[in-house]
């Protein structure tokens, strides 16, 4: 569980995030919604401790990472996994080479058992074949569950995504969903997705949090959130005609 | 000097929490050959040519009955050992290698790939950077010396092929009034500057944000300012050491 309390952000005069407080549990996908430049990739980058908050702290299962020592923030970082937009694969190495580097930097585990490990994540992600391949010879979907694999291998408590759909064609970015929630319930993961995508949102948001100019505006289930009352919400979710058509049916 | 104290910031992350040495020691190797072993050719081609510009010029300027031939070589030596092998060869170092850095580094910011070193725990700076600079320094003394021994035979070869000195001429004013403390003074040279240029250039592409564009400001930045940290430092060095 990930415990987040007024978190608040400024750059130079700016007020990127005013004091927004949430609880993400275990074994659901937890998703931020929100339009662009509403605050939720540093909301994102705040959690996984790269950018510190002016105030506030970011508790993972109780321990409050910014007010530990540097081993500590150590220890809580090699429980994390984190898929990126991009998907932020080294350029100048295989796919399993890209998914051994946690193991190769973090671990103690022999050669063979960094093979075995390597080798059981990308089947998991349904890229067994692909290992000798460099991420630029692979699709941007391919690169996705790349980033997922990577982000699992060193069997991570806390799956991060930062718009895991962004650049893929609905029915990769259906596919990448799924299996972002399959691993997510399968190894009991405390996930945290950032997306704007309200396909995603439908389909596997488990609790929502949406944001607005960097504050909270409302969270729940997706079972609630076509009923929420916030009008920027409804606004928001109702902005293309695909979901005012699902409203007017449900 | 806010910029200064970001880099003396930037040259601490380095070293502090860094991670173990085994992590450093192939990336260490590898940069030894992108930074060393690929800028043979360029660090070869520039030696020998300047070399042979220096003796041909210095010949054409010493055209007096008094000075004796020798002095074209004696001439050679010192600017060799003194400013071409280890300034010249690190403006063109700066070129070559720190824009590699700095464009590396560079598009490895702007896509996250080193925000993905730091959520797995990694120091990104001391990681990325580290290797860097000790293959720097490891690698280009050596460039430096072989720079000083490439230029002198292209001195040699433009001078006798081109008739203006005699081989033993040239031979007898590379050896006169020798002083050892050039050669010191060349790797002293050698290091200080390797420092600047791989650092500067690392630093530049490190605080690169945006997109392509940036990149490109980054790289050109860190040849711009690490031509200039070596040519301040130069005079420094000058001013104490000589």
């Amino acid at each position: 569980m990930i415990e987040i309390n007024n978190i608040q952000k400024t750059f130079g005069d700016k007020k990127v995030l005013h004091g927004i407080s949430a609880v993400f549990e275990q074994g659901k996908t937890n998703m931020i919604i929100g339009a662009s430049g509403t605050g939720k990739s540093v909301l994102l980058k705040t959690i996984v401790g790269l950018v510190p908050p002016d105030e506030g702290n970011v508790l993972f299962n109780g321990r409050d990472f910014y007010h530990s020592n540097r081993d500590e923030q150590k220890s809580i970082r090699r429980e994390i996994g984190m898929l990126f937009q991009g998907s932020a694969l080294f350029d100048s190495l295989t796919v399993a080479q890209n998914v051994q580097f946690p193991l190769d930097m973090l671990s103690t585990m022999e050669k063979d058992e960094k093979e075995e490990r390597v080798r059981f994540c990308l089947e998991r992600v349904g890229l067994s074949g692909s290992e000798n391949k460099m991420p630029s010879e692979i699709s941007g979907g391919m690169m996705k569950r790349v980033g997922i694999a990577r982000a699992i291998v060193m069997n991570s408590q806390y799956l991060f995504c930062d718009e895991p759909n962004s650049g893929l064609d609905p029915n990769t970015s259906i596919v990448i969903d799924n299996l972002i929630q399959e691993i997510t319930h399968e190894y009991n993961l405390t996930t945290v997705i950032v997306s704007h995508d309200m396909n995603s949102m439908m389909e596997i948001g488990e609790y929502i949090l949406f944001m607005s100019e960097g504050k909270k505006v409302w969270d729940g289930t997706n079972d609630d959130v076509v009923h929420a009352e916030s009008e920027i919400l409804q606004k928001f979710i109702f902005s293309n005609k695909l979901m005012r058509k699902y409203k007017s049916n449900s | 000097m806010k910029s200064l104290g970001k880099y003396m910031i930037f040259l601490g992350r380095l070293v502090s929490n860094r991670e173990p040495f085994r992590v450093y020691r192939k990336l260490f190797f590898e940069e030894c050959i992108l930074i060393g072993i690929d800028s043979l050719t360029i660090v070869v081609l520039v030696s020998v040519f300047i070399g042979a510009v220096m003796c041909l010029q210095t010949a054409f300027n010493l055209v007096s009955p008094i000075i004796p031939k020798y002095v074209i070589s004696l001439v050679v030596r010192d600017m060799t050992l003194l400013e071409v092998a280890p300034t010249f060869t690190a403006i063109v170092f700066a070129g070559k290698v720190g824009s590699n850095i700095a464009s590396t580094i560079g598009t490895m910011k702007i896509t996250e790939q080193v925000d993905a070193l730091e959520v797995m725990g990694i120091n990104s700076a001391s990681y990325l950077v580290l290797p860097k600079i000790m293959a720097g320094m490891f690698m280009y003394p050596i460039l430096v010396i072989l720079a000083g021994f490439l230029a002198i035979l292209g001195g040699y070869i433009a001078g006798v092929l081109g008739g203006v000195i005699t081989p033993d001429e040239y031979i007898y004013g590379i050896r006169s009034d020798f002083m050892q403390f050039s050669v010191t003074f060349s790797i002293v040279k050698a290091f200080v500057f390797s420092f600047l240029i791989v650092s500067i250039s690392a630093y530049k592409g490190y605080f690169t944000d945006g997109g392509a564009l940036e990149v490109g400001r980054a790289s050109t930045k860190a040849v711009t300012n690490s031509c200039i940290a070596v040519l301040i430092a130069d005079f420094f060095l000058a001013q104490f050491l000589v």
